[in-house]
């Protein structure tokens, strides 16, 4: 039996009927198109599923689309405005915080939720941030360096 | 020229991933499209006594149901690389069918693929399929899988013994063995590795009747070598009615360069059900059917004489197949391995043997390394045990026994002893400068001092060297390739002087779409923007061998380099025609033609319009401005550097902790140091998993024991450091660019580096070895062992 | 990864939970942040027919100072939990427990009350609320009882409450000015579950151990209070020789029975225990 839902997503409201088993990921890209969100495990360990749940990150994964009825999302698609770049995004450009770009939405949606919460964060404090996304391309060194210079960029 | 090469330009390709608007295999959506779902084999070995589809075929959404029984008239999946035995017989070789019929040979072999409306109907029918196994006893270790009565993964393949092999002058050896002062001896097992790409492997099969044309979207390293595989040996379609294109590709690490089942499975299916098909896998389907790394069993001998002078190698290897061959395993232990055990020293006698086994686990193939980060592995971990047992420094033993420099030009390049001539080096220049950052004198006072608290800080030394981009072919085919390993171009210059390059080579991570459009601003001396490269599409790129072993800069770059230079000289022609000069009168430099000495000049946009609008244009002339180039090297390229490991080994727990990594590495020119940085530092964090975290268990049974990141640990931001990485540059000097490849020193090299440094660590101890990974658990035994003896 | 098909109800109230749970019974399953009950389900380990979802049920999500005792919504988030103040100054190792559950993401959505009724052997909370002296509060259909942490955990994934029954509040007493408490894990390097995790309370008189309450988890099939360690504690003053001494006592009891797997073996995570008994009381210590 499938359910409806309202939900805002990326600033737009959106209203589906759902089975109830499907998986907020799968709504996001499979319903919505918003193909951004990666599915990287089973296990809700690599966070390539990361997005923004009424301003928490949230393994996408790891929810029902049922479960985001009436909240606030906002995907790795949200993130610019008008055109221009998030400071996030731009430090992973800048510093070279991506090489397949897989990992990358999920890893920028945790930086995201990091600098809201400690604008100056220490090397330290950004990797233990991160440590519920997996990347296996960069050994993590730029995308420490890209939310250090999103920080510095938010933070001016 | 010289503008842009060497530039940290920012990669073009980045705002499409960082925007999360790039297209991975499972983003696409085709009208019409069904989904795939793989049923596979909970035992590593047993008899499919009966399958029963009916109930699985009616169940809600589901359209079609496939068996062995419905495919066992198509091929098996093809081995590109033979190796004989040593007696000259052919590798056993026995078929890899693309769903299982009569016998399962590991946990995950394909067994049904069930086709339907939605992936949530295909994966609920897939429990309605009633199938009845008779478990069988099943062997996973290679050593024990060619003991006398071991099961048998294939009936006709006594002692599951694949072929035997070896490398090197065995009288020779044993020779320098006899007369040695002193003789290490290590046995270990290099451990199986799960590759472990972020992105799950995904492929679409599509059949358009009307056109009678299939297409097959799939996460691959190399689209081309896929379609002929696909074509030429398991379907038996026709090479120019399928297009294979690979998209954005969420990492690969050499899981995906291989051929796999669900490739042809869909593509196979797209036909028989009229629709397209779509599989992506589970991360748990990830964890059995990608080819795994690794996996050697090992005993390795060192020789030396009083001085700490190398005298002899000594190498037998037991290397774990799997349950079928892989595209490329056998070349894995053999020519990616026994060739590379010369390293970067000036060992006189080395001989190696390897057996070859299949087991009853996944297949085993290249990752990221492949056969090098083994070789490197027991050649380190040699020489630091022969420093300690001589009471050498182990910079020191490295200096006394490197190989001096030589440039390949001037000198000439070196011949090992296990067939490889190196191409150019400069070994030493990478320890000096390595020394020199981690500050090493201090660093062992430092070390002493905190051995007087009871604190274990261990520094460990990786010296390596890499084959990159093998090749020549005529060589590699003598070696057992089934497959040339040259790259091609096509460089197409559009009328408006705005150039479109195609590439064979493929990234997934590379950064091809930057790296390959500064070699062509830089040698065209146009904008940067105004290059496009495509790669990934067999419809539009004349043919490629695709990405791995780090090939693509030295071998695709140099095509498309041989490309450009083609387009200069037939540019130069035309430029000469039209300024009514000579052509020796001409000079090219930032993008335009000028006659010497004169401020008469035509710009490259010019003579791009001139080509496509030929009214003012030599005779005889054919019209355009594009070139197709196949690029087959003259040699492989050898990478080099020294990396070093400080770490902290907590006594009480056996955790270890890398507190400083320094790489210096040599890979020759370098076109974007952005891009090589984080090829290193990525290679180092994969290599320091080996070291520390990761291992694939099987149990006697052969399940896979570590068949998900809750098991299967690979590191996180927060295991590891800030890297300080630098280099030497010693070009190549026989492909144009002076290239060698970064892909995977650091991989290769940071395994060992790791683990002598925890060995250093613990050496006051007593400790002489540890096998990895390098868990708290293992390490805090090997200490209370220590203590207790 | 797709659950099996399942009926979805969204419980408005704690009532409306009690009586979809008393109509469906062992058919259904309770879902708050669903971080331990989703991961099974998709990998089909758990296959309810009816999920009833308790997370946006008001009133399930507070932490509020009682006087005596501090109570904490079911619903309460881990994150929530690692970042509340009041917890922090009142009882501070269940933050600190909180603070390393699983990722930053896993504390936006797990829950207190799930985790624990989850009864993971690995997870962190139990040992923590065994530790502070928590009190659980289940409601059924028979109103509201309330269970001593101590009794909560029976077995492998499975606690004291009735499948009818809801778990809505965690009361954990208030230190006192010279109690002091501390969580310590040494995690699993891949799940990041607790191989042994160490929660420790212990109450200062006249410099000498009056109360200790030290518990595990990871080590057993469920978490435990670890009576050796404190009894040899209890009386002495808090020292790094006593703390020593002590900690040698962690895991030896004859009635354990030690988990083992591949990672860690029996006899490495009793020594674990022990060096986490010492890290953890050592903290406490300097904390004083």
């Amino acid at each position: 039996m499938e359910i409806p839902i309202k939900l805002t997503v990326n600033g737009e409201v959106v209203e589906r009927r759902v089975e109830p088993r499907l998986l907020l990921v799968n709504f996001l890209r499979d319903v919505l198109g918003l193909t951004g969100t990666h599915v990287g495990c089973d296990t809700s360990s690599c966070g390539a599923c990361t997005i923004l749940m009424d301003g928490k990150a949230v393994k996408s994964c790891t929810l029902l689309a049922v479960q985001a009825d009436g909240a606030e999302l906002v995907t790795v698609e949200g993130l610019a405005k008008n055109g221009e770049l998030h400071p996030i995004q731009e430090g992973f450009w800048q510093e070279h915080g991506l090489q397949c770009g897989f990992c990358t939405p999920g890893m920028i949606m945790a930086a995201y939720q990091l600098l809201e919460e400690n604008p100056n964060p220490s090397e330290e404090e950004i990797r233990h941030a991160l440590e519920g996304n997996y990347c296996r391309c960069t050994g993590y060194h730029n995308i420490v360096k890209s939310v250090q210079y999103a920080a510095k960029k938010l933070n001016r | 020229m010289g503008k842009l090469i060497g530039e940290a330009v920012r990669r073009v390709e980045d705002r499409r991933f960082i925007t999360g608007k790039a297209t991975y295999t499972d983003d696409i959506k085709l009208p019409g499209m069904t989904y795939a779902y793989i049923v596979r084999s909970p035992y590593a070995h047993a008899r499919i006594k009966k399958i029963d589809t009916s109930r699985a075929k009616s169940a809600p959404g589901v359209i079609a149901v496939f068996t062995g029984e419905d495919v066992k008239d198509v091929n098996g999946l093809p081995c590109g690389w033979q190796v004989n035995f040593r007696n000259g017989d052919t590798m056993k070789e026995p078929k890899h069918p693309l769903l299982v019929a009569d016998k399962v040979r590991h946990v995950g072999d394909n067994v049904a693929m069930i086709v339907a409306e939605t992936r949530e109907q295909a994966k609920d029918a897939a429990e309605l399929l009633d199938i009845e196994y008779e478990v069988l006893d099943a062997v996973t270790d290679p050593a024990k899988a060619i003991e006398e009565g071991a099961p048998l993964v294939h009936d006709d393949v006594p002692r599951n013994i694949c072929f035997d092999w070896e490398i090197g002058d065995k009288a020779k050896t044993d020779d320098a063995f006899a007369k040695a002062d002193h003789v290490v001896s290590l046995e270990f097992r290099n451990q199986r590795l799960i590759p472990n790409a972020i992105e799950p492997r995904s492929a679409i099969g599509v059949y358009d009747a009307a056109r009678d044309k299939y297409t097959l979207y799939t996460s691959s390293q190399n689209p081309h070598l896929i379609r002929l595989l696909l074509c030429a040996f398991v379907l038996g379609i026709p090479e120019h009615k399928v297009r294979v294109v690979s998209p954005d590709v969420g990492g690969g690490f050499g899981s995906k360069i291989f051929h796999y089942a669900e490739e042809a499975l869909v593509t196979w299916a797209a036909k028989q059900v009229g629709r397209p098909i779509k599989w992506t896998a589970e991360r748990s389907e990830s964890f059995v059917t990608d080819a795994h790394g690794r996996d050697h069993v090992t005993k390795a001998e060192m020789a030396f004489d009083k001085n700490g002078k190398i005298l002899g190698l000594r190498v037998s290897t037991i290397a774990n197949m799997g349950a079928y061959l892989s595209t490329f395993a056998p070349a894995i232990p053999t020519y990616l391995h026994g060739t590379l055990l010369q390293g970067v020293y000036d060992t006189p006698a080395i001989y190696c043997e390897i057996t070859a086994v299949f087991t009853h686990t996944t297949p085993v193939d290249a990752y990221r390394g492949a056969g090098r980060p083994e070789a490197t592995y027991l050649l380190e971990r040699l020489v630091d045990t022969g420093a300690r047992e001589l009471g050498m420094d182990p910079a020191e033993i490295r200096r006394k026994n490197f190989i001096p420099p030589f440039d390949g030009v001037k000198q000439p390049g070196y011949q090992t002893q296990v067939a490889l001539q190196y191409d150019s080096g400069n070994y030493e220049a990478t320890l000096n400068k390595a020394l020199e950052i981690i500050g090493y004198d201090k660093l062992r006072k430092e070390q002493e001092e905190a051995r007087k608290q009871g604190r274990y800080i261990g520094i460990g030394f990786s010296t390596y060297i890499e084959a990159c981009g093998i090749a020549p072919s005529a060589v590699v085919g003598a070696l057992g390739a089934r497959a040339g390993l040259y790259e091609s171009s096509i460089v197409r210059v559009q009328p408006t002087g705005k150039v479109t390059v195609y590439t064979g080579s493929h990234a997934h991570g590379q950064g091809h779409e930057t790296t390959f459009a500064q070699i062509v601003a830089d040698t065209l001396g146009i904008p940067l923007e105004d290059v496009e490269v495509v790669h990934g599409d067999t419809d539009a790129i004349p043919f490629g061998m695709g990405t791995y072993g780090s090939r693509s800069l030295a071998v695709g770059g140099s095509a498309l380099r041989k490309g450009l230079d083609k387009v200069i000289e037939k540019g130069t022609k035309i430029a000469a025609h039209l300024l009514e000069a000579a052509e020796e009168d001409l000079e090219f430099a930032n993008g335009e033609w000028k006659v010497k000495g004169t401020d008469k000049k035509i710009t490259f946009g010019e003579v791009a319009l001139a080509a496509y609008v030929p009214h003012n244009f030599p005779e005889g002339m054919e019209p355009g401005l594009e070139f197709s180039t196949f690029y087959d090297p003259a040699n492989f390229t050898f990478p080099f550097g020294t990396h070093i490991a400080v770490v902290e080994v907590d006594p009480e727990t056996g955790k270890v902790t890398l507190k400083r990594y320094v790489a210096v590495d040599d890979v020759g020119t370098v076109i974007n140091p952005l891009i090589v940085d984080g090829q290193v530092h990525g290679g180092i964090a994969q290599g320091i998993g080996q070291a520390l975290l990761e291992e694939a268990v099987y149990d006697e049974n052969g399940e896979l024991l570590s068949s998900s990141f809750l098991e299967y640990a690979i590191p996180r931001a927060d295991d590891l450091v800030s890297f300080e990485v630098d280099r030497t540059v010693t070009p190549c000097p026989h492909n144009p660019l002076g290239v060698k490849g970064a892909g995977e020193t650091g991989t290769i090299a940071s395994t060992a580096a790791v683990v002598n440094a925890v060995v250093d660590a613990l050496a006051p101890l007593g400790i002489k070895d540890l096998q990895m990974p390098l868990t708290p658990r293992r390490v805090w035994e090997a200490i209370q062992q220590a203590k207790a003896s | 990864m797709y659950p099996a098909p399942f009926e979805y109800h969204r419980a408005r109230s704690v009532d409306e939970a009690i009586s979809l749970l008393s109509q469906y019974g062992s058919d259904a399953k309770l879902i708050a942040g669903g971080h331990s009950l989703l991961p099974m389900m998709k990998l089909r380990l758990a296959t309810p027919a009816h999920l009833i979802d308790i997370r946006t049920i008001d009133g399930l999500q507070y932490i509020e100072d009682k006087g005596d005792y501090i109570a904490i919504g079911a619903g309460t988030s881990h994150a929530a939990i690692e970042k509340s103040d009041l917890l922090k100054q009142k009882m501070p190792l269940l933050p600190q427990a909180a603070a390393v559950i699983g990722d930053p993401q896993v504390r936006n959505m797990g829950t207190i009350g799930g985790s624990l009724a989850h009864a993971d052997p690995a997870a962190d909370y139990p040992a923590a609320v065994l530790a502070a002296g928590a009190q659980l509060v289940a409601v059924g259909e028979d109103g509201e009882r309330v269970i001593p942490a101590e009794e909560f955990f029976v077995e492998l994934f499975q606690t004291d409450l009735d499948e009818r029954e809801i778990l809505t509040e965690i009361r954990v007493p208030v230190i006192s000015g010279n109690t002091r408490g501390a969580y310590l894990k040494f995690p699993h390097p891949a799940s990041r579950f607790a191989i042994v995790g160490c929660a420790a309370l212990v109450t200062l008189e006249n410099n000498v151990c009056s109360d200790v309450r030290v518990a595990f988890t990871g080590v057993a099939s469920t978490a435990f209070r670890d009576s050796g360690v404190e009894d040899a504690l209890r009386g002495q003053p808090l020292n790094e020789s006593t703390i020593q001494k002590a900690a040698e006592q962690a895991a030896e009891s004859d009635e354990l029975e030690i988990m083992e797997d591949n990672f860690a073996s029996e006899d490495y995570r009793r020594h674990l225990a022990k060096v986490y008994a010492k890290r953890t009381l050592m903290q406490i210590a300097s904390a004083f």
